[in-house]
């Protein structure tokens, strides 16, 4: 079943939590993942890899250099859902 | 050349969850050693169901993100590199003048072998970026020397059961050449896991004494029939004796000399001469300008294998001829079991402690002595004179012999 954008945000800003520590509630759509949440490299992929498992999707290595702020990635794993 | 004082201790291991708490454990003649609870031991049907698990969790200690970004060895490192920092008052001192020297036997065993696991279970892409920094057996020593700071060298003498022990000489020619002024050393070990122990077992190093683990450890007795694997890390902090001493530090004592040589023998067994591990104890004490007869405790290496104990016995006399009567022997494994990678380090704890309070340990289990090792290893604590010095021995698979001399 295909998840929302408000629960792919909160599911995200969860994983985002797991990994770093970082409150969730810091975890909004226009916050890059590098400059204002600083998430390193491994840690985002990390996220990544956990996202996929819990959305159900695939997101290519190549692709997550483009998701630089939280609503790039959101809006990717909803327009990858089936 | 200057003098060398160790003016911080921490520790966490099977007896206690800092260098104080696993010191007065080891006064009481505790065990740290009790049976393994984890569904793997019946899994895998271990031959050996029993190990001395760190008394206080890493968990308790740092948060879930320090947590997930390091092996349990280098969990274990970091608690006790932070209580022995803070037990040395928080020295200030310039970055690139402070190194570290922490070490492990094993490295990431857990990491590596989860992350295993999980490739064979769910393909490579679940495999975490973080499994080889985890992994690595400098991974502890990173973690250290990260957390604070040090950017005059960062190290990892990886000797099997004599890599605290190396470390710990390794950092202590660092200070006292003035390559560096101060330096955090130390060993760590997280091998609890059914791999090691069913290694460990077939090879006939662990002791089997399943149905009584807390008895299993036990140096010299005529009933000991192998190791018994710990846990845990710990680390001290060095300083050039003359600062330590204008900063008002308080001081545990003095390393004066550390020696490293090796067997060129055989893999796993001592040389059973004991050449080696004679000629690193002289070497200490040439270093520290004593002489055998100045040395009146022995933190001895004593896992409780049947070979090994002898073995080193051999030694000693070889070193201290007539004198090895005077000599007063701790065996402090028959408490923790044996840290591996780690027993250097905790040992070396034991052992300021020991010159600190002038109290040797007694050491538990010695219920009949082997009459091939007539050496004096009293079964409760000891008085030591002021000023004596004290040596700790540590040896390892590879026929490595690392010895460090304390006053």
């Amino acid at each position: 079943m295909a998840h929302s954008e408000a629960e792919v945000l909160a599911g995200l800003a969860e994983l985002v939590n797991e990994e770093t520590g970082i409150a969730s509630d810091l975890v909004q759509p226009e916050k890059s993942f590098t400059d204002d949440l600083d998430i390193d490299s491994i840690s985002m992929m990390t996220i990544v890899v956990n996202a996929e498992d819990k959305f159900d999707v695939k997101i290519p290595d190549e692709e997550v250099t483009n998701l630089v702020t939280v609503k790039d990635a959101v809006d990717f794993i909803v327009g990858a859902q089936g | 050349m200057r003098r060398v004082v160790v003016t911080g201790i921490g520790a966490t291991t099977p007896l206690g969850g800092t260098a104080g708490e696993s010191w007065n454990a080891l006064l009481a003649g505790e065990s740290g050693i009790s049976s393994l609870e984890h569904e793997w031991v019946q899994k895998y049907e271990l031959p050996v169901t029993f190990a001395g698990s760190a008394k206080t969790p890493a968990s308790e200690i740092l948060t879930p993100q320090e947590a997930k970004r390091l092996d349990p060895s280098s969990q274990f490192a970091l608690i006790s590199a932070r209580e022995a920092f803070a037990d040395a008052g928080e020295p200030e001192f310039d970055p690139i003048r402070m190194s570290v020297d922490f070490a492990t036997g094993i490295g990431g065993v857990w990491t590596l072998l989860d992350a295993f696991e999980t490739l064979k279970e769910r393909g490579p892409r679940r495999v975490m970026p973080m499994t080889v920094p985890m992994l690595m057996p400098n991974g502890p020593a990173a973690a250290v020397g990260m957390h604070f700071g040090a950017k005059a060298g960062v190290h990892t003498a990886v000797s099997a059961c004599a890599s605290g022990n190396e470390s710990i000489a390794n950092a202590f020619h660092r200070v006292k050449s003035g390559a560096v002024d101060i330096a955090i050393a130390g060993g760590a070990e997280a091998a609890i896991h059914p791999l090691p122990i069913a290694s460990f077992a077939a090879m006939q190093a662990l002791s089997k004494r399943n149905d009584d683990p807390s008895r299993a450890s036990r140096p010299y007795d005529t009933d000991r029939d192998g190791f018994v694997m710990g846990e845990g890390a710990a680390a001290l902090v060095l300083e050039d004796f003359d600062s330590a001493v204008a900063r008002g530090a308080r001081i545990y004592g003095e390393i004066v000399g550390a020696s490293v040589t090796s067997d060129a023998y055989h893999i796993t067994a001592p040389d059973p001469d004991g050449e080696g591990a004679s000629r690193a104890m002289l070497s200490a004490l040439a270093e520290a300008e004593a002489s055998p007869s100045d040395v009146q405790h022995v933190n001895a290496h004593a896992t409780s294998t049947p070979v090994g104990d002898i073995a080193e016995y051999t030694a000693l006399k070889k070193v201290f001829g007539k004198h090895t009567d005077e000599l007063i022997v701790s065996a402090t494994k028959a408490s923790t079991g044996h840290l591996l990678g780690g027993a250097g380090a905790i040992e070396a704890v034991f052992t300021l402690m020991a010159l600190h309070t002038s109290t040797a340990p007694g050491t538990i289990n010695l219920d009949n002595q082997d009459a091939k090792i007539p050496l004096n290893v009293p079964k409760s604590s000891a008085a030591l004179d002021k000023g004596k010095i004290a040596i700790s021995n540590s040896f390892g698979f590879g026929g490595h012999n690392a010895v460090l001399a304390f006053r």
